[in-house]
């Protein structure tokens, strides 16, 4: 065993009941400094309800998260905005705000000193800075969610928890935000993720955890843990991974489909 | 087409400020008794104290009639601008004002009825009544017509007409029972008018509309990050439950005072604030200093027209802000529906 070092989140034993329902059981999840994680699943497998919880959006029935070792229910509000950055699905801005603007927002309720510089740079970051002047809500919905990662990012925290960031991108888009993402990764932050898109996480996650109707079902490195028995067992249709050449990594697609 | 032309702040403060100055003037001097221009210095200078030299008329009007209804239009029409752009800021609506939602009517009946109980004799009496009824509605709306962290706008606008359609009820039932003079009709709350103007009046507004202007620019940064939605705010630190209730108080307090003085004057807190943001952008830092200064030139030019298009008689201000608000309204309705984003 390596030495242990204390996760940047984790969390223990969720459970979550929703009118009599049970959406989570008894998930335990962590990540580390510099890595990706991917929370994988059908539909309605309980990926936004996990990450809510993480989020502290969300009072677990049982369990507990731990930002670092403090647990979520005695962190402000305001210290959790400092610890994690949440990208939801969509977000609407109410009133005509500019691209700058929005992305200022990620600064929070009180605009400090070197707080110009964090909007300046993420927004280069995302390639928003040309649109700065433009109004969000007149964007397209690719370009609202470039500007929500770029307000993500300018809160400027160590763990990153986004909600399906590549689903309304496409496929040039979602590689240039997952190269951002992963690049982020590497510099030391933490993220993660839920995808609907199985390649996405087979390409850049560190580790996946697979949902199954609230409960665990796999998980570890995508190569181990994304294979045809798997996924097919958990999606409920055949499910290949093959290999397409030596320089791309395994890709998933779906079974042979019968005439 | 979505690049946007936004004017400096600076200039329009200037501008306003101006503007302002040149209004009051006109309404100082305007009137069933014209008081000159370079009268208006002389008696300013000369102070409130009665005087029996040339111009103790002009004094007389200048003193106890015009200065009071000048003043008491400033602070009305800056409380209502301010409570209107707060109210938007956290229904996240542009249609919410404090008339058309029904917080004015609550503050009227609150009002009515501590007429009623005797308690105008009491200081501020009237003012707590009408504050507990304003803000009452205003808690009433909004935890109606919120759906998912949203503000409905449908269910908003039903809201404000049930909510108003009872407090006329309510005011018709208290005038009916009180019979009191302090009541003069039902028609001076719910059309407003700046005709009771006095003294007295203006010292109780003006230190609640100071309060509440004040307070309300303690949120300019926050009612930005609430149009994030309540998650999203939430995410990037705004206490979102306390900061409701704050706000919510706010414009009770706002909404309330002024109407416990001149009644119900509708549609300021609509146009004002809406005017500002296509001038100004969607900012609340600079959005409620200019909507303060555009709500009082706007009520002071209002007033003014009230009592002088149909001179001597004198028209219900209120009246006269629905006849330019109410369109206005409708259009502003009409754009929202058509353009889906705003929906929220």
């Amino acid at each position: 065993m390596s030495h242990e070092k204390t996760p940047v989140i984790k969390c223990e034993n969720i459970s979550v009941v929703r009118s009599r329902k049970e959406i989570l059981c008894d998930i335990s999840l962590h990540a580390n400094k510099g890595e990706l994680v991917a929370i994988l699943g059908p539909n309605g497998a309980g990926k936004s309800t996990l990450l809510s919880v993480l989020a502290g959006d969300l009072q677990s029935e049982t369990g507990n998260v731990f930002f670092g070792d403090k647990p979520v229910t005695v962190v402000t509000n305001r210290e959790l905005a400092r610890l994690r950055a949440v990208l939801p699905q969509r977000v609407t801005v109410s009133f005509p705000y500019t691209v700058a603007e929005v992305v200022e927002m990620g600064r929070g309720p009180k605009l400090g000193a070197n707080d110009e510089d964090l909007v300046e740079s993420a927004m280069q970051r995302l390639g928003v800075a040309e649109m700065r002047n433009r109004l969000y809500r007149t964007l397209s919905i690719g370009e609202q969610a470039r500007v929500s990662m770029a307000r993500i990012l300018a809160q400027d925290t160590q763990l990153l928890l986004l909600d399906e960031p590549t689903a309304v991108l496409d496929i040039g888009q979602q590689e240039k935000l997952m190269q951002i993402v992963r690049s982020l990764v590497e510099e030391g932050r933490t993220v993660i993720a839920v995808f609907h898109d199985l390649n996405v996480a087979m390409s850049f996650a560190d580790r996946v955890i697979l949902l199954q109707n609230g409960r665990h079902a796999a998980s570890g490195t995508p190569r181990e843990t994304l294979t045809p028995e798997t996924l097919s067992s958990i999606y409920e249709h055949k499910i290949d991974v093959i290999r397409v050449n030596d320089d791309t990594g395994p890709v998933v697609i779906p079974g042979p489909r019968k005439n | 087409m979505s690049e946007l032309r936004r004017l400096n702040s600076r200039t329009v403060a200037i501008v306003l400020s101006i503007a302002l100055v040149i209004v009051v003037f006109n309404a100082l001097t305007t009137g069933a008794y014209t008081i000159r221009f370079g009268e208006v210095f002389t008696v300013l200078f000369q102070g409130p104290a009665e005087t029996s030299d040339a111009n103790s008329i002009s004094h007389a009007v200048f003193w106890n009639v015009r200065l009071p209804r000048v003043a008491l239009a400033i602070v009305v029409g800056a409380s209502l601008a301010v409570a209107g752009v707060v109210m938007q800021g956290v229904f996240r609506n542009p249609l919410a004002e404090p008339a058309t939602v029904g917080v004015s009517g609550g503050a009227a009946v609150g009002a009515v009825i501590a007429i009623t109980l005797g308690l105008s004799k009491i200081t501020l009496g009237v003012q707590i009544f009408a504050f507990i009824g304003g803000t009452l509605a205003t808690a009433i709306v909004y935890g109606l017509s919120r759906v998912d962290g949203k503000t409905d706008v449908v269910t908003l606008i039903l809201t404000g007409i049930a909510i108003n359609a009872l407090s006329g009820a309510l005011i018709g039932l208290a005038v009916f029972i009180a019979d009191d003079d302090q009541i003069r009709t039902v028609t001076f709350w719910s059309l407003g008018s700046l005709g009771l103007a006095t003294w007295r009046a203006v010292a109780v507004v003006l230190p609640l509309a100071i309060i509440g202007i004040a307070l309300s620019t303690k949120f300019a940064r926050t009612l930005d990050l609430m149009a994030l939605g309540d998650r999203s705010a939430a995410h990037v630190g705004v206490p979102v439950e306390r900061v409701r209730l704050q706000t919510i108080a706010i414009v009770g307090l706002l909404a309330s005072s002024a109407v416990a003085a001149t009644g119900i004057i509708a549609f300021v807190g609509l146009i004002v604030p809406h005017i500002l943001r296509l001038v100004l952008g969607p900012k609340h830092r600079d959005l409620l200093w200019s909507s303060a200064l555009l709500g009082a030139i706007v009520t002071l030019l209002a007033d003014l027209a009230a009592r002088t298009l149909l001179a001597p008689a004198e028209l219900p201000l209120g009246v006269l802000t629905a006849l330019i608000g109410a369109p206005f309204f409708l259009w502003l309705l009409r754009k929202m529906r058509t353009s889906e984003s705003t929906w929220s």
